[in-house]
């Protein structure tokens, strides 16, 4: 939170991180998910951070249980929820507990007085109380009755006791709506659409917002309540919206779809965090989306890869042990060349793992992870709005080279939020699908000898017919074969058709800084905001170092080992144990410095911006 | 979808394919091969309007050998192959082949929900009672005691009824037939294919290098008469080389009793009259046993319902016309704002 300057009432910020905790059952997800509409309305950048635990109701009052929204806004460029809250918002002595050792020295705490009772503070396992017993003292506390001020502000409407201590979530959100001088209005709709078939909880909890922020407004100067403004964002011109990733890479894959002319069928099981996916998907049938929500996980690729033998592109979501189910499936793909799009959104494993919380640790799965030589086109999302992109890119690619495309996005990516300038269909380039339908000289593994994908021939099409499996087949006929020089040939053709696409991806570029020099910092998927602010300050520091992002995860792009290697020294950072490390490691022989996380919370800045410091020989 | 081209009468030998057919010599799939391209071309099925999709197994090779499209997949999925293919395109028509092992075993909850769902499609269970192309170790389907290479003191776990699990999983369609039986085999398959839904027929297989004569007790044709019963819908439950035996309905046990015709007073009228839309008696005739019963072959059990296929669509095409197909739209909807 820099301060520059101090007109009149408010104090002027270029950027704030405000964090809303609270129990499962307070609602901080709406209230904040609420905020970040009305702070990109209001034109500031922002990049969100929900952080929320995988039971869906774990008991009242327990640090388990507590459900964190993260929020950075700015007049400046936002590429990450922040590393420390600026404001924390604690509705219970539990959201206190968890939330604390984030937050900034010398930061604001609001906290609801009412609910630091015995009980809760028994449960979070304090033995003292934090708010009278001086341990905040690094800290401003601003504490306040919320639970009593939203009980008598919504006394009027006759609620029970349970429903109208539920509106305190408003209460508090009218409140940091004043706090950062944001209107009231686009929360006043909403609550009035949202509850317009029980008008008393809407009018109580419109009452609770108004009552929130009129505290602020008579607020005694010497409360630690003080107004700040944040000015707009320098945006292009246009029409925006704020998207969250898994949004996006559905919008991405129906963009793909009509700009193809090719219909989708999704397969999905329902699977933390990729579920979004298949809910969205389920809704957009107009556009001729199907989706089926299968038995299981491999019924769903399955599904999927049924649907593309007969014409349309399959695609399947899931999350990382949901993949490794779908193997075996992925494996039939690659051998009877079928598009399918399998989208991978991680979060931390192995097995059950961490469900709610994110991780980079399926590039092996998706680059390696099959029995045999069975090579996939891999690309990496890195935030909300290239997920539209990437979702374009993997249906034309799936369907080009007739081949499965993994798509890596991740469980941050699929929650934040962040303000998207809204493409226009009509101005993306369209691409051509072709289906076989020429009987002359067809077998089904006739090749286009350029893009060396396979003739795709649907059932339904006179003259055509064949029939297709797993096991290998020949390169001359498509026919069965166990001719062991066939299986090289076609062992080496499948490899090559999956290179041969880095000559029809963009090459590499660097993303900040400069084609070469002492130090670069390589990142893929959703680091790339935390990498960028690092090293836009290294930048800012003197360091020599530049970002260089990789979203074409296989193929690599073509000039990507030369420009590595015209930097004396890399970072390679990322939340697993060095996966991409290896990778570029195996292909360039490249001895990078391996950055790596796996706690189930993103990269801070700050880390980062260290690992630079250290690697430049600047940290003494 | 496509309009019907060829208009002339084919025969079964119109779907043959070039591909060498690879079963051991005497194998049962022979003759299932040879029944189903006969319907085929009884029913005067469209070549490139059908698609055989079989997972992994002896009788999942069926594809290969017959001329229309064709996918082999992987162990156990056919059955989700097949749902994609009909939901992409419901106008195929579709034939699943797979075995006690493919189907029941490994396959066994893809197989729960094709017939729950319904899915437009005939499912040829070919049983077997052991696996076959990993040489030998017994399947779900298996006799208790059955000796094989990784039961060598017998196999000792309960086996499944298929026709039995089928009704259980809410089939509305479900036969029997038996491998050589080239009469009725072919009339069965042309009756699951009329059924709209998901048609499940087992079909007794001999497999004759790892389980040879395991159905002999039922299926030997001189004894045959005695130990099968056709059923057919409206026509009383009797069978028997006189024609004289029949199956009865004890009310007291709730069960069927075998009976014969003219003896201790028993009359035709006693006999009951097959109902395929009685799932009690389904039920009743699929669990019978030789030698204390006849085997039920035929039509068992058929009761449609709309299937899955058709009601996708119906809501697809119910959504298309209730929203415009607009991507800018779309991606315009809720709180938009406009930086000038
Ligand atoms: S092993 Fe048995 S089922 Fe398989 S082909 Fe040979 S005889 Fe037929």
């Amino acid at each position: 939170m820099n301060v520059q300057t101090s007109a009149g009432d408010f104090e002027e910020l270029d950027s704030v991180v405000v964090r809303f905790a609270g129990d499962s059952g307070d609602g901080m997800q709406l209230t904040g998910t609420q905020f970040s509409v009305v702070t990109a309305l209001e034109g500031s950048d922002l990049s969100t951070f929900p952080d929320f635990p995988a039971e869906i109701r774990a008991p009242v009052g327990t640090t388990f249980g507590v459900s964190a929204f993260q929020i950075n806004f700015g007049s400046v460029e936002v590429s990450t929820a922040g590393d420390e809250p600026d404001v924390l918002v604690a509705m219970n002595p539990a959201a206190l507990k968890v939330s604390l050792s984030g937050l900034r020295k010398g930061g604001l705490i609001i906290v609801d007085e009412g609910a630091f009772n015995k009980r809760n503070l028994d449960k979070a396992g304090y033995e003292t109380n934090p708010l009278e017993d001086n341990s905040l003292s690094d800290y401003q506390v601003q504490k306040l009755d919320i639970t009593k001020m939203t009980l008598e502000s919504v006394k009027e409407f006759g609620l029970g006791n349970k429903d109208a201590i539920r509106s305190k979530n408003m209460w508090t959100l009218g409140l940091i709506l004043w706090m950062f001088d944001r209107p009231r209005k686009p929360i006043t709709d909403w609550l009035e659409q949202k509850f317009a078939k029980i008008p008393d909880v809407a009018k109580a909890n419109i009452a609770a917002v108004n009552a929130g922020h009129a505290y602020g407004e008579t607020a005694e100067v010497s409360s630690n309540l003080r107004q700040y403004h944040i000015g707009k964002h320098e945006e292009e011109p246009g029409e925006y919206r704020t998207v969250n990733g898994n949004q996006a890479l559905a919008w991405g894959l129906v963009a793909g779809s009509q700009l193809g002319d090719i219909p989708l069928m999704l397969g999905s099981y329902p699977i933390t965090p990729a579920s979004t996916l298949l809910h969205t998907l389920a809704g957009l049938k107009e556009f001729n989306v199907m989706t089926f929500q299968a038995e299981d996980e491999i019924a769903a690729i399955c599904g999927a890869i049924g649907a593309s033998f007969a014409g349309h592109l399959g695609i399947t979501s899931s999350s990382g042990p949901g993949v490794a189910l779908k193997t075996e499936a992925i494996g039939l793909a690659i051998s009877t060349e079928l598009p399918v799009v399998i989208l991978d959104i991680q979060r931390a494993g192995p097995s059950t793992g961490l469900p709610t919380k994110t991780e980079q640790s399926d590039l092996y799965q998706a680059v390696c992870g099959r029995n045999g030589d069975a090579p996939v086109v891999v690309l990496a999302t890195s935030n909300p709005e290239d997920c539209f992109n990437v979702g374009i890119e993997a249906v034309r690619l799936a369907t080009k080279y007739m081949t499965p495309v993994i798509v890596l996005s991740d469980g941050y990516i699929g929650n934040a939020s962040e303000p998207w300038k809204i493409p226009d269909i009509n101005k993306l380039d369209k691409f051509t699908v072709n289906f076989h339908t020429d009987p002359e000289g067809f077998h089904p593994f006739k090749r286009n000898p350029k893009t060396l994908a396979r003739v795709w021939a649907k059932p339904g099409t006179p003259g055509t017919l064949h029939r297709i499996g797993g096991i290998e087949k020949s390169y001359d006929s498509g026919h069965i074969s166990y001719d062991p020089a066939n299986h090289q040939k076609m062992t080496d053709i499948r490899a090559e058709k999956i290179l041969n696409i880095a000559n029809d991806i963009p090459e590499q570029s660097v993303s900040l800084g400069n084609a070469g020099g002492k130090l670069a910092v390589v990142g893929w998927g959703s680091t790339r905001g935390a990498i960028h602010q690092a090293v836009k300050r290294a930048r800012g520091e003197g360091i020599d170092v530049s970002h260089v992002h990789i979203g074409n995860i296989w193929p690599l792009p073509r000039n990507l080992g030369d420009l590595l290697k015209s930097f004396d020294k890399v970072i390679v950072a990322e939340m697993n144990k060095g996966q991409m490390n290896n990778l570029l490691r195996a292909q360039y022989l490249l001895d990078a410095y391996s950055l790596t996380k796996v706690s189930g919370q993103p990269f801070k800045i700050s880390e980062i911006l260290d690992c630079i410091r250290d690697q430049a020989g600047e940290n003494k | 979808m496509n309009e019907q081209v060829d208009i002339k009468k084919r025969t079964f030998k119109d779907f043959e394919t070039d591909q060498e057919v690879r079963w051991c010599p005497g194998c049962g799939d022979y003759a299932i091969l040879k029944a189903v391209q006969m319907t085929l071309a009884n029913i005067g099925a469209t070549p490139e309007n059908t698609v055989f999709i079989s997972g992994i197994g002896c009788s999942s090779r069926f594809p290969y050998y017959v001329e229309t499209y064709g996918f082999h997949t992987i162990h156990g999925r056919a059955p989700a192959v097949a749902t994609g293919v009909k939901l992409a395109n419901p106008d195929l028509d579709v034939w699943l082949v797979t075995g006690d092992g493919d189907g029941l075993s490994i396959g066994g909850n893809h197989m729960l929900h094709v017939l729950r769902r319904n899915v437009n499609m005939q499912i040829m269970l070919f049983n077997n009672e052991i696996y076959g192309l990993t040489k030998g170790q017994y399947s779900p389907t298996s006799k208790p005691g059955t000796k094989s290479p990784s039961t060598p003191l017998g196999s000792v776990d309960l086996p499944l009824n298929p026709c039995s699990f089928a009704l259980g999983a809410g089939a509305r369609f479900v036969a029997r037939g038996i491998d050589t039986a080239l009469k009725a085999l072919p009339q069965t398959l042309a009756r699951a294919k009329d059924h709209q839904g998901a048609s499940f027929v087992e079909i007794y297989q001999n497999c004759i290098v790892f389980n040879d004569k395991t159905f002999e007790h039922f299926t030997n044709k001189k004894e045959a008469a005695n130990t099968q019963i056709h059923v057919e819908h409206g026509k009383p439950l009797v069978y028997g080389k006189e024609n004289n035996l029949g199956l009865r309905f004890n009310v007291e046990k709730f069960t069927l009793e075998k009976v014969v015709i003219g003896e201790d007073g028993v009359t035709e009228e006693d006999v009951l009259v097959h109902d395929e839309t009685n799932k009690m008696l389904a039920q009743l005739l699929v669990e019978m046993a030789a030698p204390e019963f006849p085997v039920a072959c035929g039509v068992i059990y058929c009761v449609p319902e709309e299937s899955y296929d058709v009601a996708v669509h119906n809501q697809m095409e119910a959504a298309k016309k209730a929203k415009k197909a607009d991507f800018n739209a779309l991606i315009r909807s809720g709180r938009t704002w406009t930086v000038e």
